[in-house]
């Protein structure tokens, strides 16, 4: 029987502040353990927190992103749970009156349909500490806590359950990420954990409106492990369906070298977790004022982006989707496609998409670090476009850019890789190679055109690749049918 | 007993600023009383005898300098050991906290020692400020100075005491429930809880966080208006804490209370009062009018559930403030086993172990009243019926200027009398508890001494922030009734 798959994803977005949500130690990743605590996160006796503005700022950001219904009054609540690595006993969260409400977030599929999430809620919390206790070294000593990250701000992002596959999960989730990269809230780095994605899954019969019972996926520390957990999940669960077994609520890990799900012992984790309004920290009131402050300061977004890209640079949506996915590539882009008219856009496209793309992951490193800028690029690009240099020879400029960050055009007088255009000068070339090979030639004058091929090829190493290919062509079959 | 021990704030300062006392010497002389006291008293967990001794030398140096802004320079003020001290054991009268040494100071105790007061020491107290006669101390319990064989009320139990055994001049003390004034009465002192957000909550051991609320436990009440002045203010570290200006409360305090309107609400005269204790409420009622007080008889009829209400709020904030006792960073740690595995065992045998009976008490009741499925048949309708308690204050304050009622049904119990029944302990605070259910600030002033030989207590009611008012009508009574200069023959 086939099933119906239903998924509903909790985001957890860290976000990028200076200090921590409800103090003002620093709240930046890769300190020494410890280093990054005061007598507030450590959850001292005595001690108050007291609301990081920034924080609301950010969670005001993406709330207007996504158009959710951004709350006058907002409460912050406490969630209680004892594990070492939550120095309070409790969790400082939202529950009633979450800064969020509503909204959506919609993202393309392979085949460009386009496809519309809502979202329950956004709600600010802090982040707990890290234990440490695989390591073989520990066995004696115990575990270790690390409380750094405890009080870092997170911004929990809930959609609906409204995804209907892996594929479309991962690829929500890597919306959220461009969004929130968008916003300049979250670095949205899934390996260093700023941003965590837990999933529910359940199976239903199609048609059916009730809910299956749904397993919560936990552990998954990339948007491809995302996608294949859920792809085991989806299977385990119709074959117990298919069974009549029936499915156990519960929260799996997702083990990602042996790619399965394993059920966590439930009943240590099943939880009340007594959320009550914080009375350490006054309700929250925002205005109108505020938001619209706020508001003013909201970059293009990448739907607003992808659109324009498609009516101004006549891009196909393909494309304007890749190039949008980061702001820094269509920045980017933008900043080597403005030398150009419009109707070329595609052209710059596939240099970005294709050598641009191609040097950043070969060399590992973000667009922002790419040795060759858009102005360098764009220069490039001309000198093919002008004649001056051909693809051959401007692969071999790429590669020089790439190396030595120099401009196109002083590689190309500097390396004498100009193109030869000049009708004698080609005339001389194409003479001596068919002057060098009379079988060649006798064979094509009775019939075998595949040798311009090998005459072109000729020529080519002859002139080192400079030769252009156009005029080539027509002066090699003009000599050749004298 | 020496002279210079029966001083007030005021007092000491005049001959500590003409140098006819030194800082050194008053310290000393209390150093000693502590000495000569604590035996039968035991008001103190921890006495900073050389740090006394230090600051009151540079409060010394500071008067030759002629450096004497401050009215707090080089006087000895003990403190509640539910208050944060930098580099002293903080110990929330509980064995779990009986090794933790604070690193850090509560902005209240920041303020008193840059206003150059002495630090004498930390002061016994129920543990987490939970209990009625400090006999909920892990530590042993206080004995009132006044009849050594009964408490001393609580939770501030200690702070009240130290001032009636003159083994300090004044004291900082916490009210949650009456745990200021209710000591305060039974010890014949001045104790006063200000207006929730008043005083920073910062570094004050939370007991139940929208109660809380720290206040001075003084020999007069000239010397609590010096040292709220000091003590108030808004502070960046507690969201909670208020914007509201503070006045020099000394300033009006002498003006009398000509045409003040009193309210006497009806609710407070409680079955099973005392009857010298009602003898004595309203004599004070006849005595203010005497002063030019406009008597109104008013009613409070939520007052009933003011208790009830308590004890649902309190353990619910108390049963969440108190999880971070966990063994796993500082507090007792005890190994154990559970059916979750080692961990949970460890927090169990911990908590066990470090908490005492009435604190798990508490923190199950508060934990039952959060709990799912419980949660709105207890803490929403709570808060439902403390919005009711508000708004009765809120009428009845719009035609008066005061409250006035006993702070205390009772005297001063014996040592283990209601230990066994938290019901009689938990009426202790049957009058002082609405104040703080509405957030409203209030003083306890001793109200004369009954026929057994124990002080009765006073209590003042106030607007939100006008601790002034409240101060003024406690002055004009104390001046005229002279109970104050009564104190124990300790």
């Amino acid at each position: 029987m086939k099933f119906e798959t239903v998924i509903g994803l909790e985001v957890h977005a860290q976000l990028k502040t200076n200090s921590k949500i409800f103090c003002g130690s620093d709240a930046s990743f890769g300190a020494n353990p410890n280093e990054n605590t005061c007598t507030i996160d450590l959850g001292l006796p005595g001690v108050l927190p007291v609301l990081n503005k920034r924080v609301v700022e950010n969670s005001i950001k993406l709330g207007l992103a996504v158009g959710a219904k951004i709350s006058e009054h907002c409460r912050f609540a406490r969630k209680h749970y004892f594990y070492p690595d939550l120095p309070k006993g409790y969790q400082i969260s939202q529950y009633e009156n979450p800064i969020c409400e509503g909204g959506q977030v919609s993202f393309l599929t392979k085949k460009n349909e386009k496809i519309i999430i809502g979202l329950t809620r956004i709600h600010m919390e802090e982040d707990a500490g890290k234990l440490t206790h695989d390591d073989e070294s520990l066995k004696s000593i115990g575990s270790l806590v690390d409380f750094n990250r405890a009080g870092v701000p997170l911004l929990e992002i809930v959609s609906e359950p409204e995804l209907r596959s892996p594929e479309d999960a991962e690829l929500y989730a890597r919306k959220l990420r461009t969004l929130v990269r968008y916003l300049d809230i979250c670095d949205g780095n899934m390996q260093e954990g700023s941003l965590r994605c837990d999933a529910n899954i359940s199976l239903r019969k199609p048609g059916e409106e009730s809910f299956g019972s749904k397993v919560e996926i936990k552990n998954v520390n990339s948007f491809r492990s995302l996608r294949k957990a859920l792809e085991f999940e989806e299977l385990r669960q119709a074959e117990l369906l298919e069974e009549e077994k029936s499915i156990l609520q519960e929260t799996r890990l997702w083990d990602e070298s042996s790619g399965v799900t394993r059920s966590m012992r439930t009943k240590e984790y099943a939880h009340d977790y007594r959320y009550f309004p914080d009375p350490d920290l006054v309700p929250l009131e925002i205005d109108k004022e505020w938001i619209s402050k706020i508001e003013k300061t909201l970059p293009e977004l990448p739907d607003t982006k992808r659109e324009r890209f498609v009516s101004n640079y006549k891009l196909p949506l393909y494309d304007s989707e890749v190039l949008t996915s980061e702001s820094a590539i269509a920045d980017y882009f933008e900043k080597t496609v403005k030398s150009f008219d419009p109707e070329d856009a595609k052209i710059v496209s596939n240099w970005v998409m294709g050598d641009i793309f191609g040097l950043l992951n070969e060399k590992k490193i973000s667009i922002e670090d790419c040795p060759v800028t858009p102005a360098n690029l764009a220069e490039m690009i001309s000198l093919i476009m002008d004649g001056t240099i051909n693809r051959k020879i401007a692969k071999e400029v790429f590669g020089e850019m790439a190396q030595s960050g120099t401009s196109a055009q002083k590689i190309v007088v500097e390396k004498g890789l100009k193109q030869i255009s000049d009708v004698n000068s080609l005339e001389e070339v194409v003479t001596k190679i068919l002057n060098e090979n009379p079988e060649e030639v006798k064979a094509y004058k009775g019939g075998k055109r595949k040798l311009l091929g090998f005459f072109v090829g000729q020529i080519m190493k002859e002139t080192q690749s400079k030769a252009n290919p156009k005029s080539l062509q027509k002066i090699l079959k003009k000599k050749l049918s004298e | 007993m020496k002279e210079l021990l029966s001083f007030s704030i005021a007092e000491l300062s005049v001959r500590l600023k003409d140098r006819s006392l030194s800082s050194e010497e008053v310290t000393k002389t209390y150093l000693e009383r502590i000495k000569e006291t604590e035996d039968r008293v035991h008001a103190y967990l921890t006495v900073l005898e050389d740090d006394a001794i230090k600051s009151a030398r540079i409060a010394d140096k500071n008067f030759k300098k002629n450096d004497i802004s401050s009215p707090l320079q080089g006087i000895p003020i003990a403190i509640k050991d539910l208050l944060c001290m930098k580099g002293t054991k903080t110990t929330a009268g509980s064995k779990i906290l009986e090794n933790f040494t604070s690193p850090y100071d509560a902005t209240a105790v920041s303020k008193l020692k840059d206003a150059g007061a002495v630090i004498l020491g930390k002061l016994n107290m129920d543990e987490f400020a939970m209990g009625s006669s400090c006999e909920h101390s892990a530590f042993g319990p206080t004995h009132n100075p006044w009849k050594l064989d009964s408490v001393p009320g609580g939770s501030s139990g200690g702070s009240a005491a130290s001032v009636a055994a003159h083994s300090c001049i004044a004291s900082l003390g916490s009210d949650t429930g009456g745990s200021i004034r209710q000591p305060a009465a039974c010890c014949g002192v001045v104790g006063m809880k200000p207006t929730y957000g008043r005083v920073s909550r910062y570094g004050l051991i939370a007991f139940a966080s929208s109660l809380d609320q720290i206040g001075p436990l003084t020999r007069n009440v000239e010397d609590c208006a010096i040292i709220l002045s000091i003590i108030s203010g808004h502070d960046s570290k507690d969201s909670t804490s208020s914007k509201e200006q503070v006045p020099n409360f000394l300033e009006k305090i002498d003006h009398g209370i000509e045409g003040m309107k009193i309210g006497i609400p009806d609710e407070y005269f409680i079955d099973g009062m005392d009857p010298e204790i009602k003898q004595a409420t309203n004599d004070a009622i006849k005595t203010m009018e005497n002063l030019g007080a406009e008597i109104i008889n008013i009613s409070l009829p939520h007052t009933k559930y003011a208790l009830p209400i308590y004890y649902i709020i309190a353990p619910a904030e108390a049963s969440s403030n108190l999880s971070r006792y966990d063994g796993v960073r500082y507090g007792v740690r005890k190994e154990g086993e559970s059916e979750y595995g080692p961990l949970f065992g460890m927090y169990s045998a911990s908590r066990d172990e470090g908490f005492g009976k009435e604190v798990k008490r508490r923190i199950m009741l508060g934990t039952y009243a959060l709990s799912s499925g419980y949660y709105d048949a207890y803490y929403t309708k709570a808060l439902k019926a403390r919005t009711l308690v508000c708004e009765d204050f809120i009428e009845a304050f719009s035609k008066i200027d005061l409250i006035l009622s006993a702070t205390t049904p009772t005297p001063a119990f014996k040592l283990g009398e209601r230990l066994n029944d938290p019901l009689s302990m938990y009426l202790s605070d049957i009058l002082t508890i609405p104040c703080n259910i509405a957030g409203l600030p209030g003083i306890s002033i001793q109200n004369g001494i009954t026929s057994s030989g124990l002080p009765m207590g006073l209590q003042l009611l106030g607007k939100p922030f006008d601790e002034e008012g409240i101060l003024k009508a406690a002055y004009a009574f104390e001046k005229e009734t002279k109970f104050y200069l009564k104190s124990s023959s300790l």
